[in-house]
């Protein structure tokens, strides 16, 4: 959740601090190779300290981490390419044959890793760009995607608190709230009449204020760019540029199948040194931030 | 040209049988205060609705005659253009806002109008020092309190400077302080900005001072429109549930005119000799209810039976401040007690503790029986399709619902569904040795208080310990004949309610801030009879 700190991402524009963010998901996106991933999740933890919501992003990594492992599992369990077996578990119906090969173990352990390394990015971009701000950005290219996104995101708290008082008014009952599958398909029908009731409130709240005018918001003219959006969005650029040359170049390949082939050498090296030198050197210089 | 005018409108929303506004005409000048009044679904929600456009243009139905809301007819602007003359806030604060900082909802609005950047930044600093939230600007919207989310609300309606604001019961989630403050700020908006004001309102006795004219629904029509003096007259005659406690209890002692307000009622008395000063010499020299007090009421009812009892009760979160502070509580049979205290003193948490739906961190709780407990949203209850799957038939019949078991719960009535959601928690075949209620009054008419009132006196008749939670000092009144007062999770009092009710200002009901506590009178009831026997002591002297 968003919240406002004295931070240099924070204090940057929406637009480039949400630049910077997405060129982090994009560069976990791009790369599986271990090097680069480990660089890139270093690069957000520290890049969340330095922005005072390490908190917000480890709670994300920590939920994280067990559907990374389930990927890692699903990967070697599924996947039968690969030449190193070590392990023979019989005959498993439906599967058929289930030989779990080194190969497969191994790349979805990277898989893990990337998805843990892309939420981690995209904890961070959500804890330190104003999404009100970004809204309003869609709003000016497309009011129907920005209204169903009000919709969306205003409800989310609403319906979390709501969800949480009928939990408990569910355990006041005198049967201390029947855990049968009857009595929860209940709660679960009553939690969504109610947010059918919740939309209808909001969107009429919605149009109260006049946002079925249609009207495009103005440009936040007058505002120059500071110090920190200049530093932010050359950082964003030049880690864009990264990752154009590392896919043009073939550097960080990884060819997991028939054997896995992790090529290591100095064009890794340096795209694992440039990603944090790159996108933490903006961050500090506290110039302008404030705060404590 | 009015503020607002409806020429013989009528309304029917879709699919429903009766008309939910029938042949309505008014004017309201601009730069007045007026309040709607009426019970439950008299039509007050759907007047304000049809002047913000939301009637016909969003929900629907039919709709006949005229509206115009600052010149602008309603049949051909919707709620987005009359927004710009109309500002509109609505009863949950919760689904009032709908951006994720205070500063974005309050440029909202002004960025659909077509503001530029520049006067969007203009109106949004001037409407937060209007209203007295600039210190919120750059605070989530997720973190704010009630009170604190309902001012945003209304700082996004008044955003665009209209000349005219309608409230639904802008306080019925709030608690008294907030609710009060947001009325002395309308006010403030009336007088030096000269905003006309349309309120709708239940509790009558706290803006009915500020008002320059009251306009009574019944079914959907216009049964009265009158000054506040002379709306309270009508309703001594006509509408009994209408009155406020000062007005009752003038008409109790056969005084006139009934008062609009506290500093009115008192006006009159000393015109009539009777006092009004508001400080008795008894309550000058009463001592107040300090912490030895509850010790002492304490050790006297430890050697009673407790129907429930909570011993030195400690919740202390982890890295925050404690929540209850070794809170001592014992319950007799029967007993029906009140639990005050301002926002945030641990009320709710106590109530939670004693029920058994959180672990204290030290201390225990001990009950004779069940403990049953009723949360604040009786709509959190209903998970069923039929009112008579979501309790047993004994249940329902015990609360007067017997007759609606087919209906749908979400198509009762407020006051219908807190005695649908007490149904609930009584249901089971063993009796409840305490029920405790967590404000159970809020956006209730008075009559519906009343029943509930009724109701919990003749559980309590039945053996059963009574706790409410509540703000309500009326209702408190009316139903405990104990106090106990919470502040930073401690008890720092507990009394007898007219000990307790009569000798403050906040935790007062309104006949003893009329009375200055005098004769510990709490209810119009009891002031009259007062009052009454005054008088005849004067005539014999």
């Amino acid at each position: 959740m968003y919240r406002r700190h004295a931070s240099v991402l924070h204090t940057a524009r929406a637009g480039v601090a949400g630049a910077y963010g997405s060129a982090l998901v994009l560069l976990a996106l791009c790369f599986t190779h271990p090097i680069v991933l480990g660089a890139v999740a270093f690069t957000a933890v520290a890049a969340a300290a330095l922005s005072g919501v390490g908190r917000d992003v480890a709670r994300a990594a920590r939920f994280a981490v067990p559907v990374a492992l389930l990927v890692a599992l699903v990967n070697a369990l599924v996947v039968r390419d690969g030449l190193t077996v070590v392990a023979r578990l019989g005959e498993l119906p439906p599967f058929g044959e289930l030989d779990v090969t080194l190969e497969a173990l191994v790349y979805g352990l990277l898989l893990g890793l990337r998805v843990l390394t892309i939420v981690v990015c995209a904890a961070l971009l959500t804890a330190t760009v104003d999404p009100d701000a970004l809204l309003r950005g869609l709003r000016r290219a497309s009011l129907r995607s920005a209204l169903t996104a009000s919709l969306a995101t205003r409800m989310v708290p609403v319906l979390a608190r709501d969800t949480r008082r009928m939990q408990q008014a569910r355990r006041c009952r005198p049967d201390g709230g029947a855990r049968t599958r009857r009595a929860q398909l209940a709660v679960v029908r009553a939690v969504t009449t109610g947010a059918l009731d919740r939309a209808v409130d909001v969107a009429a709240t919605l149009e109260l204020r006049g946002y079925a005018l249609g009207r495009r918001p103005p440009r936040a003219g007058g505002r120059r760019w500071s110090r920190h959006d200049l530093s932010l969005a050359a950082a964003a650029a030049a880690l864009l540029a990264l990752v154009v040359w590392g896919l043009g170049s073939g550097a960080a390949r990884v060819q997991p199948y028939p054997r896995l082939v992790l090529q290591t050498g100095r064009a890794e090296l340096a795209l694992a040194a440039l990603v944090p030198a790159i996108a933490l050197a903006p961050l500090l210089s506290r110039r302008g931030v404030g705060g404590p | 040209m009015s503020a607002l005018s409806f020429e013989r409108f009528s309304y029917t929303y879709a699919g429903a049988d009766a008309p939910a506004l029938r042949d309505v005409s008014l004017d309201v000048a601009p730069g007045e205060f007026v309040i709607l009044a009426g019970l439950s679904a008299s039509g007050k929600s759907t007047l304000l609705r049809a002047a913000s456009g939301l009637v016909p243009h969003f929900h629907g139905g039919t709709a006949s005659g005229r509206v115009r809301v600052g010149g602008l007819d309603t049949r051909a602007h919707g709620p987005g253009e009359l927004a710009a003359v109309a500002g509109t806030l609505l009863q949950d604060p919760e689904t009032q806002v709908v951006m994720a900082t205070v500063r974005a909802e309050l440029a909202f609005p002004l960025e659909n109008m077509g503001f530029d950047a520049a006067a969007v930044a203009r109106g949004v600093e001037e409407v937060a020092l209007a209203l007295g939230i600039a210190p919120l600007l750059d605070r989530p919207t997720h973190e704010l309190s009630g009170g604190e989310l309902q001012r945003v609300a209304l700082g996004a309606a008044l955003a665009g400077r209209p000349q005219l604001v309608l409230l639904d019961e802008p306080t019925s989630q709030l608690d008294p302080v907030a609710g009060d403050e947001l009325v002395w700020l309308l006010r403030r908006l009336n007088e030096e900005c000269g905003t006309a004001v349309v309120l709708a309102e239940h509790r009558l006795e706290r803006c009915l001072a500020h008002a320059d004219r009251v306009i009574v629904l019944e079914d959907g029509a216009i049964a009265c429109e009158a000054p506040p003096r002379a709306m309270l007259e009508w309703a001594g005659e006509r509408a009994p549930a209408l009155q406020t406690p000062s007005a009752r209890l003038f008409a109790r002692a056969g005084l006139r005119p009934p008062p609009s307000g506290v500093k009115e009622a008192r006006a009159t008395l000393r015109a009539h000799g009777l006092g009004g000063d508001g400080v008795t010499p008894r309550s000058v020299v009463r001592p107040p209810s300090a912490a030895r007090r509850p010790r002492r009421a304490l050790g006297r009812r430890r050697a009673e039976p407790a129907a429930l009892r909570a011993r030195g009760l400690w919740q202390e979160p982890a890295g925050a401040p404690a929540v209850l502070r070794g809170v001592d509580v014992a319950l007799a049979p029967g007993e029906r007690v009140a639990l005050m205290g301002r926002n945030g003193a641990g009320k709710s948490t106590l109530l939670r503790h004693l029920a058994g739906l959180q672990k204290p961190t030290r201390g225990r709780v001990e009950a004779q029986g069940r403990v049953a407990l009723l949360l604040q949203h009786p709509g959190d209850y209903l998970i069923h399709e039929r009112v008579g799957d979501e309790a047993g038939p004994l249940a329902l019949e015990r609360v007067g619902l017997a007759a609606l078991t087919e209906r749908h719960p979400r198509d009762l009535s407020g006051g219908e569904r807190q005695r649908l959601a007490l149904a609930i928690v009584l249901d089971g075949g063993e009796p409840p040795a305490a029920l405790l209620l967590d404000e159970p009054t809020r956006g209730m008419d008075r009559a519906a208080k009343g029943d509930l009132a009724d109701r919990l006196h003749t559980l309590a008749a039945g053996g059963a310990a009574v706790l409410v939670a509540t703000h309500d000092a009326e209702f408190a009144a009316a139903v405990a004949d104990r106090v106990i007062l919470l502040a930073d999770g401690c008890v720092i009092a507990d009394a007898p309610a007219p000990e307790l009710l009569s000798g403050g200002w906040h935790f007062a009901t309104e006949t003893a801030r009329v009375l200055g506590g005098e004769g510990r009178a709490l209810t119009p009831e009891q002031g009259g009879e007062l009052l009454r026997s005054r008088m005849i002591a004067d005539v014999r002297a």
